[in-house]
């Protein structure tokens, strides 16, 4: 039975490409107000599952729920209302100002002739300033570098002011600092404000900072989902990825660390 | 990045500038009038009082024979640099818009095969079928250019261009058979070819005035998802643009008004190419306030080429020839720079 308490609901979905199957009978309930991550090795459904999740493919067979209501019958807009997605690399092919990248957040949320009401200028200000890119504001965004524009896509997904955010691989080409600061600030606001991320990542570690449940994906099947300390173990790691694992309590992150080897 | 204008300063400098070219212009020609004159003439159309003092061949010269045409070239600009803009945002692409795309070229083979049809007995109503005609050619070269590209996912600007070089080789030889059959109507063709704007009469005026309006209006409702369409078909369909209708919807609107210019002026290279390009570098990349000022700057510019051509060389230059020997380099200049710096635009 669809329910409305959950955000998504997948019960046998399936998508190929070319006839080629991508992702195949994934059943998964995504809950509100958790930090789910995507992880699996390179082609296995991880960027199919998200583009499914946000309405921007449809599956081939399956049921998929948002709210309880299938999928199908949201519109883009009503959707985008509610759930954002940070691509990985963010791009703007003429030479906007990241205020105006921003501001194109609140699209969804405006009528096609209408102009951003004062609250939205506020909002804007607040979230690029809370990205750190307010003094920014008037550059153009194709000379910025990558963790700068990587931040305005965030902003710009964050004054969506989605209830859910899908991040893919949206860290992915930053250095260290800039990819914990991004996510430190992304788990702030699932703790305090009840927002869901739904992040595919690459990263074994980063996943055990900041993840409250992974899945797994192989070869488009989903392998296992589940709390991130009762997943993130050895023999799973060496199901997925082929690789030998050691996953250890971390004393000094407080978290679930990974080493791996061939 | 020089400080970018602001909108109404920038509509408003335009649209004066534009005023003043059409009042100069009307005076300009074999015949001088004062620009007091053409101002009287005008109001003396709708208000006969102020045409009193004129004498009746200045005011038939001004409003029958040079106002059509600069009419004409200022709609025809302005619906070419609206193309242009919607193009180049809806491709990510600024070096796309209607003659680099084959689109004219499109256009103007179906109203050569219009022509030719009634040279092989085939008649159709001429007012009727050369639009429709250019229309259904435009269409078929977009279409061919797209597909032809379409295996390129990120329809690059390498991989477009070099389709439309494609369609508009292949045009220009059914183009040429169609000369060929066209035997004594052969100079017709010509025109389309070359583009002028002399035949432009006060029905092509009613023609292309509400497409004008019309195409425009249905540009500027969707310019806010365009500019969201620079950020990319994933990101942009994430955002709520529904990515395919928009492209449609725009991509059919702008070959129609293409196809409207092309019917009255034959082919007019490179004004929607230029007028976007340099306005966006003065305005920003806005298409709420480009799609406007790319509308005001088109027609200026088709104005002040056509009234070059007109009445300032020894001898008329056809007005496709001549934006194509100025826009040609242009185009080669902003090809060369987009090789050297791979930012955006």
């Amino acid at each position: 039975m669809p329910d409305s308490d959950l955000l998504w609901q997948l019960e046998h979905v399936s998508f190929a490409r070319n006839r080629r199957p991508v992702l195949d009978a994934v059943s998964l309930k995504i809950r509100p107000g958790k930090w789910c991550g995507i992880l699996g090795p390179n082609g296995s459904g991880k960027t199919t599952l998200l583009d499914l999740l946000c309405g921007l493919l449809e599956p081939n067979s399956g049921a998929l729920a948002y709210r309880g209501q299938p999928l199908r019958q949201w519109s883009r807009r009503q959707l985008a209302r509610r759930v954002a997605l940070v691509p990985q690399d963010f791009a703007l092919r003429f030479a906007f100002s990241v205020r105006e990248a921003v501001e194109m957040g609140r699209h969804p949320h405006l009528g096609r002739l209408a102009s951003m009401p004062a609250q939205d200028y506020a909002l804007v200000d607040a979230v690029m300033a809370e990205m750190g890119i307010a003094e920014l504001a008037e550059r153009p965004v194709t000379q910025l570098s990558g963790g700068e524009k990587q931040r305005v896509a965030v902003a710009r997904a964050l004054v969506q002011e989605p209830e859910a955010l899908l991040l893919d691989e949206a860290t992915s080409n930053l250095d260290i600092h800039h990819s914990l600061a991004i996510l430190n600030l992304l788990r702030r606001r699932v703790d305090g404000q009840g927002l869901t991320v739904v992040a595919a990542l690459h990263d074994l570690n980063l996943a055990g900072l900041f993840c409250d449940e992974l899945l797994f994906l192989k070869n488009g099947r989903l392998v296992c989902h589940g709390e991130t300390a009762a997943v993130l173990r050895p023999e799973i790691i060496q199901e997925v990825y082929g690789v030998q694992a050691q996953v250890r309590q971390d004393a000094f992150t407080g978290c679930l660390q990974v080493s791996c080897k061939l | 990045m020089a400080a970018r204008l602001g909108f109404p300063w920038a509509a408003g400098a335009l649209l004066l500038l534009l005023l003043t070219a059409m009042l100069l212009a009307a005076g300009m020609g074999f015949m001088n009038i004062p620009a007091l004159s053409v101002a009287k003439a005008v109001g003396g159309h709708f208000f006969p009082s102020l045409a009193a003092g004129l004498d009746p061949p200045t005011v038939a010269i001004v409003l029958d024979v040079r106002l059509p045409r600069i009419m004409a070239a200022v709609l025809v600009g302005g619906m070419l640099a609206v193309c242009g803009t919607v193009f180049q945002a809806i491709l990510l692409n600024p070096l796309a818009d209607p003659y680099t795309l084959g689109v004219s070229s499109g256009a103007a083979f179906g109203a050569s095969l219009a022509i030719v049809l009634q040279v092989i007995g085939l008649t159709l109503p001429q007012s009727f079928s050369v639009p429709l005609f250019a229309f259904a050619g435009s269409i078929a070269a977009l279409v061919a250019v797209l597909t032809l590209a379409a295996g390129d996912q990120r329809l690059s600007s390498s991989s477009l261009i070099l389709s439309g070089v494609i369609v508009a080789a292949i045009l220009s030889a059914a183009i040429g058979f169609l000369k060929f059959l066209a035997d004594e109507q052969v100079s017709i063709i010509i025109f389309w070819l070359m583009g002028s704007l002399s035949s432009a009469s006060r029905q092509d005026i009613l023609l292309l005035a509400p497409a004008a309006l019309a195409g425009s209006a249905v540009c500027l409702f969707f310019s806010r998802d365009l500019n969201i369409m620079a950020a990319g078909e994933r990101a942009a369909a994430s955002l709520g643009v529904n990515t395919a209708r928009l492209r449609w919807t725009l991509l059919l609107t702008c070959s129609l008004m293409t196809a409207l210019c092309v019917a009255v002026s034959g082919i007019i290279g490179f004004v929607g190419l230029v007028a976007p390009h340099l306005l966006r570098h003065l305005a920003g990349p806005d298409n709420r306030r480009l799609i406007v000022l790319s509308f005001l700057g088109g027609g200026l510019l088709l104005l002040c080429a056509d009234t070059l051509t007109r009445a300032v060389l020894p001898a008329e230059v056809p007005i496709g020839v001549l934006t194509s020997l100025i826009g040609g380099p242009f185009f080669a200049c902003i090809f060369k720079k987009r090789q050297q710096s791979n930012a955006g635009f």
